[in-house]
């Protein structure tokens, strides 16, 4: 169904349109429920269900059961407030408020049930040359190229830590480019430990596999990372360092991500409990505020099959089947060794830390250079005197950064979460002139807003 | 759902710039060779995390700035100016206050 | 027990670091304690609104006083303070409202702050982005506007090289007597203690007559030039001092980064950090009343802040009269930014028994004691509109 924006209800709300939250939207409508699927990127399937042609049989299975169900879509659509229980705001991308009273880019979307599937964001870690053009995250690049960004041919280093560096590497080689060199940060050992761990995941069997191929290759460093990015307008190489060792890699790409944090900043609004970073649920995925549930990468980084699974969870919950909704539950149990196997694989080297020198770049938003954060008391008074995390992107990128770096944690979240039409503040029409006496009038023949 | 390979023109600072359907204008620009905004400090940067979180990407569409470019599609008869500058006369003062804060 | 300090000064707002600055130039030995950061208070939720008022002659005294004082600094203040005199524009949207124009600048002319009508045309001209017809503006090109957070975080820093110290994140319990007790056990002994902890004084002494009052701000993205002056809703006239019921005004400020901060509004009674949305759109739907433009910008943030809001709108600077050992510097409501200056000179002639440039009697805390009546202040009414707009009350 195309989307209808403006004042609507539905039984079931689900944020974000990844594995999770498709899973969740049409075992919802499935079952009956007027389900609506809201979105920010202009196509579904979040970021690892991106582009179309190259997915793996599940995710065209899952897209072709989202195009055939009747969950309604509102794709390009972000969620910025929450002002009331049972009522989010949601506003078009690219969209424009001319006419100042009628905001044709706001939606105001009452629910029944919401479940919060909002996905992960890759962490940034700032080094010198991160902030030059074509260095990019891995997840980055990736979505790039899903999004149009022609690939073949192309020299990419792609570098970090996590599975989704192979992912994204043998995707890319796929499409053509020259993959000069995969860097994972963490040592071999522990990665050894964490692929062992694979095998008891049959649905991770092939990231396994693509782990060995590209291990045959040769191209796949363990215990290495990228000191610098050199070029004048744009990338045109990565210093790399391996222990002692450090070499240049020509190369057009950067591919650089630190595993995944995420995106926790709509639940945080709400009111969910937050428990070391991730949303705290009960078994059948229901947040500390009954009839808000979250599914995927927000309940604990767990990859694609695992989200698929919480969606699935989440959505029967929601509508009263608890028995298969408890089935499904004893499934995900079984697997949440593997979200903790990974964190474990992912944890980063300290000496990341000193990747940073003190003209680097923190605060991309605001040029906060390291210098001026090194000397600060902690993540608000450098944001009050240094402006850091005050940008557009509200500590989104440097604040997982900080909190590697200086191990300093965010406050609390405010509306809007994210930056939104200064007309979209003004969403109640009704309340504006019941409640509130404005300081003054204009004159008579240009009336109050309505 | 693979695209219908059909192009779109689009102008990015004036120069017309043909993509396939489907096509972000981030990654049009980058195909262009366009850095999408300027800096505070004055640096070029381009897209960054490629999915609507960093807003390094941010570009002028039809007149309107700071569109995340990232998470909109090239449209036939589009303009795009980029790069956005974001310094503003104060940005040598906010510099050097960076160095003494 | 030792003595700590000559002075000992609680809360590192804007006005708590004025005060300390002051101190510690004049030789006196001088501590500041916090419980959070340098001007993390209501000084970084304020706008920084360097502006000259007239509710009454008392308040017109005090911030013109004050302004002289920071034009005075604006040459040493480094550039993170973003001290900028772009002016203000008291925008008005009626004729009646004009004449209230033409009063505001004779009366300012009165005590020697300059200032200029612009009729529709010249303020069209001076800001395109204003709706149009409007009927004109007085232009105060002296007022300026400032980085609050910074403006804080310098004068701490210059009293701390003249030989103050400053202690973060200690939580005062109470401050009587000469002793300032802190959560963490510690306790501190000095002959002066100064009260400067905004809405927070009264929980440090009860009998203060200060009450919380709520302020919303939005910031926007970078839009250089969009406006250029900080403009004001003079449109304040047909609602009258009124202090029971929220209410908006139209106030947006430029910021040197070319973000803009729209403002403003007030509420009592308010004691969570949460947006009220309710009134946040109020807010938002009377700026593009006058700026219809601004519809169309990109809000990155939102956030409220506590004015402490006394009754006679004068804050409460100088000697506690029920404790000698206690002096006050609150209740600045919406313009501690502009007048935590002049505060810190009242306060320091106070404590030394020197003659104030400015008659200090008005913002004595002894005015709300014993027989002496509330002050009256029948002047334009206006301030409320900019103490519900700066939301400096540090």
């Amino acid at each position: 169904m195309p989307a209808s924006p403006a004042n609507d209800h539905f039984d079931l709300l689900v944020i974000g349109a990844g594995p999770a939250g498709i899973a969740a939207a049409v075992t919802a409508a499935d079952a009956g429920l007027r389900a609506a699927l809201v979105d920010d990127n202009p196509r579904p399937g979040g970021q690892i269900w991106r582009g179309g042609a190259h997915l793996p049989a599940p995710a065209r299975q899952w897209l072709a059961r989202l195009d055939g169900s009747s969950v309604v879509r509102l794709q390009g659509w972000r969620v910025f407030d929450a002002p009331e229980p049972n009522l989010v705001l949601a506003e078009q991308n690219g969209a424009t408020d001319k006419t100042a009273n009628a905001n044709p880019a706001l939606a105001v979307l009452h629910y029944g049930k919401l479940v919060l599937a909002t996905g992960a964001r890759e962490r940034f870690l700032p080094f010198p040359g991160w902030t030059l053009p074509n260095v990019m995250g891995a997840g980055g690049l990736d979505a790039l190229v899903r999004a149009g960004l022609p690939i073949a041919g192309k020299c990419v280093v792609v570098a970090g830590t996590g599975p989704l560096l192979l992912a994204v590497a043998a995707h890319l080689a796929e499409r053509g480019a020259r993959i000069a060199a995969v860097c994972e940060q963490a040592p071999r050992s522990r990665l050894a430990t964490f692929a062992a761990h694979l095998f008891f995941e049959p649905g991770k069997l092939w990231q396994g596999a693509r782990y060995r191929w590209a291990a045959r290759t040769g191209r796949f460093l363990t215990s290495c990372w990228p000191v610098a990015a050199l070029g004048g307008d744009r990338l045109r190489s990565v210093t790399l360092r391996r222990g002692s060792r450090q070499w240049n890699v020509a190369c057009d790409y950067l591919a650089c991500g630190f595993h995944l944090v995420p995106d926790t900043e709509l639940p945080a609004l709400l009111g969910c409990r937050i428990v070391d970073g991730f949303i705290a649920t009960d078994e059948l995925l229901e947040t500390s505020l009954p009839g808000v549930y979250c599914a995927g990468e927000p309940t604990g980084i767990g990859g694609v099959d695992l989200s698929v699974l919480e969606g699935q969870i989440a959505a029967l919950a929601v509508c009263g089947k608890t028995a298969e909704a408890r089935l499904l539950a004893r499934k995900r149990r079984r697997r949440l060794g593997f979200v903790h196997a990974l964190e474990q694989a992912c944890v980063l080297d300290p000496e990341l830390r000193a990747l940073a020198t003190n003209e680097t770049i923190v605060c991309r938003c605001e040029d906060v250079p390291c210098a001026a954060l090194r000397e600060r008391d902690g993540w608000r008074e450098a944001k009050l005197l240094t402006r850091c995390g005050m940008g557009p992107c509200q500590g989104r990128i440097c604040g997982a950064a900080a909190e590697f770096l200086f191990g300093w944690r965010a406050e609390s979240v405010r509306p809007p979460i994210f930056p939104a039409l200064v007309s979209s503040l003004a969403w109640g029409p009704a309340r504006q002139t019941q409640n509130f006496s404005a300081a003054g009038a204009l004159s008579e023949n240009s009336k109050e807003t309505p | 759902m693979p695209e219908p390979a059909s192009a779109v023109a689009l102008t990015v600072n004036g120069a017309l710039v043909t993509v396939e359907r489907g096509t972000t204008v981030a990654a049009a620009l980058l195909m262009a060779g366009v850095a999408t905004r300027t800096s505070v400090y004055g640096e070029p940067r381009a897209p960054l995390c490629g999915m609507g979180i960093c807003f390094e990407c941010r570009v002028t569409i039809d007149g309107v700035s700071h569109q995340r470019s990232c998470q909109i599609l090239c449209e036939p008869g589009m303009h795009v100016t980029a790069p956005a500058t974001e310094s503003t006369n104060n940005a040598e003062g906010r510099q050097s206050s960076h160095r003494e804060a | 027990m030792s003595v700590a300090a000559d002075v000992l000064i609680v809360g590192a707002g804007i006005v708590g670091a004025a005060c300390a600055r002051e101190c510690a130039s004049r030789g006196l030995s001088t501590v500041v304690v916090d419980a959070g950061a340098m001007g993390g208070g209501a000084t970084a939720a304020g706008m920084g609104h360097i502006v000259v008022m007239d509710d009454s002659p008392m308040q017109l005294a005090l911030t013109r006083y004050a302004q002289h004082l920071w034009r005075e600094l604006a040459a040493e203040l480094p550039p993170s303070v973003e001290f900028e005199a772009c002016g203000t524009l008291w925008v008005a949207s009626s004729e009646e409202e004009m004449a209230e124009i033409r009063r505001k600048r004779d009366l300012y002319a009165s005590v020697g702050v300059e200032s200029e009508i612009l009729d529709g045309q010249a303020l069209a001209e001076a800001e395109p982005q204003l709706r149009r017809p409007l009927p004109g503006a007085l232009l105060v090109p002296s007022d300026a506007v400032l980085y609050p957070p910074c403006a804080a975080a310098f004068l701490m820093r210059d009293a701390i090289r003249m030989g103050a110290r400053f202690h973060a994140r200690r939580r005062v319990l109470s401050a009587e007597k000469g002793i300032v007790r802190l959560e963490d056990g510690t306790q501190f002994h000095a002959p002066h203690i100064v009260n400067a902890c905004g809405a927070d004084a009264v929980r440090l002494l009860p009998a203060l007559p200060i009450r919380k009052r709520r302020g919303h701000l939005v910031i926007t993205d970078r839009y250089p030039g969009f406006v250029r002056h900080q403009l004001v809703e003079l449109g304040y006239l047909r609602s009258a001092h009124s202090i029971t019921t929220d209410s908006v005004a139209f106030n947006v400020q430029p910021r040197t980064t070319g973000q803009l901060l729209i403002g403003s509004s007030r509420e009592y009674g308010a004691e969570s950090t949460a947006v009220n949305h309710a009134l946040l759109s109020a807010m938002v739907a009377r700026a593009q009343q006058y700026l219809p433009g601004i519809a169309d910008l990109q809000a990155i943030r939102v956030w409220t802040g506590f004015r402490a809001a006394t009754p006679d709108k004068l804050p409460l600077v100088g000697p506690w009269p029920e404790d000698e050992s206690l002096y006050l510097a609150t209740g600045h409501e919406g313009l501690g930014i502009t007048t935590s200056l002049a505060t810190a000179k009242l306060l320091i002639a106070a404590l030394l028994g020197e003659k104030a440039e400015i008659a200090p009697e008005p913002y004595l805390p002894a005015r709300f004691l014993g027989a002496s009546p509330t002050p009256q202040h029948n002047g334009s009414a206006m301030s409320e509109l900019v103490h519900a707009s700066e939301k400096s009350h540090a």
